[in-house]
């Protein structure tokens, strides 16, 4: 019973970092129609911008302060003006096929300009194990690791439920053209969302490093778990994307223990393809009308 | 009959591409040994390209599992030929169980949005790597599977590696054929209609879905037909080149090719199966240097190679 509780609080603090990646991919799709297939890599490398400024010598906190703007400036802005602009309205292909390049780009270069080998990332709390219950003992890392994500998750959604500019971004999701007529600087707002998008897989990449450490292949397993969570929580949904990503940390925990280690990976694969089958709209999701 | 008469001729000149013409007065040498074997690759890799151009090109779906469908026929023909099931049998079973898994995949996806196609074949494609990896006992795991026999035909043998490549000359020529037919056919036309306009294409009562599924299907099915011919290919088979990256650079090839082209798949097959031979020298840097060149890519000419080449000619006679 004990070891259930501490695997489902070490579930949640994994799910958290995937829910932050799951969100950034979800608000994505929403504003600008782009599914983002180099989403993965977003997560793998701000890790290394902040290893590279603290190889130059700047201070662990700062160096994460760094990581957060180099992501925001290149994967936010470069990405939504050299990447995307140039293909917006040349149909969903070109920026599919770009977005998988992005992502090969992203990974191999960090493969032969950093390291091909994995980068120990220090955590944000020291690892060491405090006990919350009796006979229940949990790293401080792990809670740390779930507060820090919690925050953002918390502070995102304060931000687009409760300022001007965070609903004007809601409503370029849900419907840009009449939003455009209502006043709303649309573009500006899918700017925001490119930007907040980097920041928030800059947050997934500082979070779980520590965890799974720094390596240039990380991007194909975190990619694919943020599809997975964002699917399977609701593509439509901020929210949903958040239960999504708690589901699959708990879930890849529980497996990790229960099942075999040689299979974990499956099976967040065959809870996506479980949710296609009996409730595509996923699970906190509306229904939406069939795209043609 | 023009078409007919072209592809003929093609057909000819690929066939005598790696003989060696110097008994015939020619001072052609032929290919050796390996210039075949990357001749019959592109041959095999064209197959399997087809079959992804079906998907994207005509039907307007994503799919990131080519390279787990060719996987999955080459174990089941190495597998089988060790059991000594004959090359055919095994060919023909590989091109059924590719087909009916795509179903299986296609059908729950298409109902839904437009991209779940693809989120189901990215999660097909790392479970089939999982298995291939895993499941050492049958398909040796990372050892792989060594010693795949090459095909017998009628009683001829075709260890030769010239051979082998006028076997799967010939192979590659009927389903070229097959699917220039389907792609002609009042069948083939719907896909057309669907492409430009899949609402008007609705409303003509072409079955989006149905099409659209059985597009899939085959697709797979090419890949896996594919996968049969690969496995003797190369003769061993382990688990790296039916992973998630191998089929995410059967979408890009497809697109470099020309999607929606009749040649764009071969075009892109060339490309991706020539180009890391020829940047051996850049070793790890081949994969950026391509990657950076299909983004460039897709910015000016969305159309591929082939889409480029029609433009220069178009351009060349007003």
């Amino acid at each position: 019973m004990t070891d259930l509780l501490q695997l489902l609080i070490a579930g949640l603090a994994t799910g958290a970092i995937y829910a932050l990646a799951a969100i950034g991919f979800t608000l994505l799709w929403q504003t600008s129609q782009t599914i983002n297939f180099a989403q993965g890599e977003f997560v793998m490398v701000p890790a290394f911008f902040a290893l590279i400024a603290m190889k130059l010598g700047i201070p662990y906190v700062a160096a994460l302060v760094v990581a957060i703007l180099m992501s925001m400036l290149l994967l936010g802005a470069a990405f939504r003006y050299a990447v995307v602009g140039p293909l917006l309205n040349r149909g969903v292909l070109p920026l599919v096929i770009s977005t998988i390049a992005l992502g090969i780009i992203l990974k191999e270069s960090v493969k032969d300009i950093y390291s091909a080998e994995a980068q120990v990332f220090p955590t944000l709390l020291p690892d060491r194990n405090v006990t919350l219950l009796p006979g229940v003992t949990i790293s401080l890392a792990q809670i740390g690791v779930l507060v820090v994500a919690l925050i953002t998750i918390g502070g995102l959604q304060w931000f687009l439920a409760g300022t001007r500019t965070g609903r004007q971004m809601q409503a370029t999701a849900q419907n840009p053209t009449v939003a455009r007529i209502l006043g709303v600087p649309v573009e500006r707002m899918i700017l925001y969302t490119f930007l907040i998008n980097a920041g928030l897989a800059a947050m997934a990449s500082i979070l779980v490093s520590p965890i799974y450490l720094a390596k240039f292949s990380n991007g194909e397993t975190l990619g694919l778990i943020a599809f997975v969570a964002a699917i399977v929580g609701g593509f439509n949904q901020v929210r949903g994307a958040i239960a999504g990503g708690l589901l699959v940390g708990v879930l890849d925990n529980l497996a990790a223990a229960y099942v075999s280690t040689a299979y974990r990976q499956a099976i967040p694969l065959i809870l996506l393809v479980l949710v296609i089958l009996f409730r595509p709209q996923g699970l906190l999701g509306r229904k939406e009308e069939r795209a043609v | 009959m023009r078409t007919f008469l072209i592809a003929l001729a093609l057909l000819v000149v690929l066939a005598l591409v790696p003989a060696d013409l110097t008994g015939l007065g020619l001072p052609y040498p032929g290919l050796k040994r390996y210039g075949t074997y990357i001749l019959t690759l592109w041959l095999v890799t064209a197959i399997a390209a087809m079959g992804v151009n079906l998907i994207v090109g005509y039907a307007g779906q994503e799919t990131l599992a080519q390279a787990a469908f060719v996987g999955i026929g080459a174990y089941l023909t190495a597998i089988a030929g060790k059991h000594g099931v004959p090359f055919g049998i095994s060919f023909a079973a590989s091109g059924l169980l590719t087909f009916v898994i795509g179903i299986a995949l296609g059908f729950p996806a298409l109902r839904v949005q437009k991209h779940y196609l693809a989120f189901v074949t990215l999660a097909f494609s790392v479970l089939c790597w999982l298995v291939f990896r895993n499941e050492t006992a049958i398909t040796g795991g990372v050892m792989g599977l060594r010693d795949i026999e090459r095909p017998i035909l009628f009683g001829l043998k075709l260890r030769n590696a010239q051979t082998f490549y006028w076997f799967v000359l010939a192979i590659t020529a009927v389903m070229t054929f097959v699917l220039w037919w389907i792609v002609q056919s009042p069948w083939g036309r719907a896909f057309t209609a669907l492409r430009e306009n899949p609402l008007r294409a609705e409303s003509l009562g072409v079955d989006v879905r149905l099409y659209t599924l059985l597009a899939f299907a085959l697709g797979c099915a090419y890949g896996g037909m594919a996968g049969s011919l690969y496995a003797p290919l190369v003769e061993f088979i382990d688990p790296s080149p039916f992973a998630l990256g191998p089929s995410l650079l059967f979408m890009l090839m497809v697109v470099i090719g020309g999607s929606g082209t009749f040649a764009g798949p071969f075009v892109g097959a060339g490309v991706a199966v020539l180009l890391p031979e020829w940047l051996r020298a850049w070793e790890t840097w081949y994969l950026l240097i391509y990657a950076a060149l299909v983004m460039i890519m897709m910015a000016l000419f969305p159309g591929g190679i082939v889409g480029l080449a029609r433009v220069s000619v178009r351009k060349r006679q007003p």
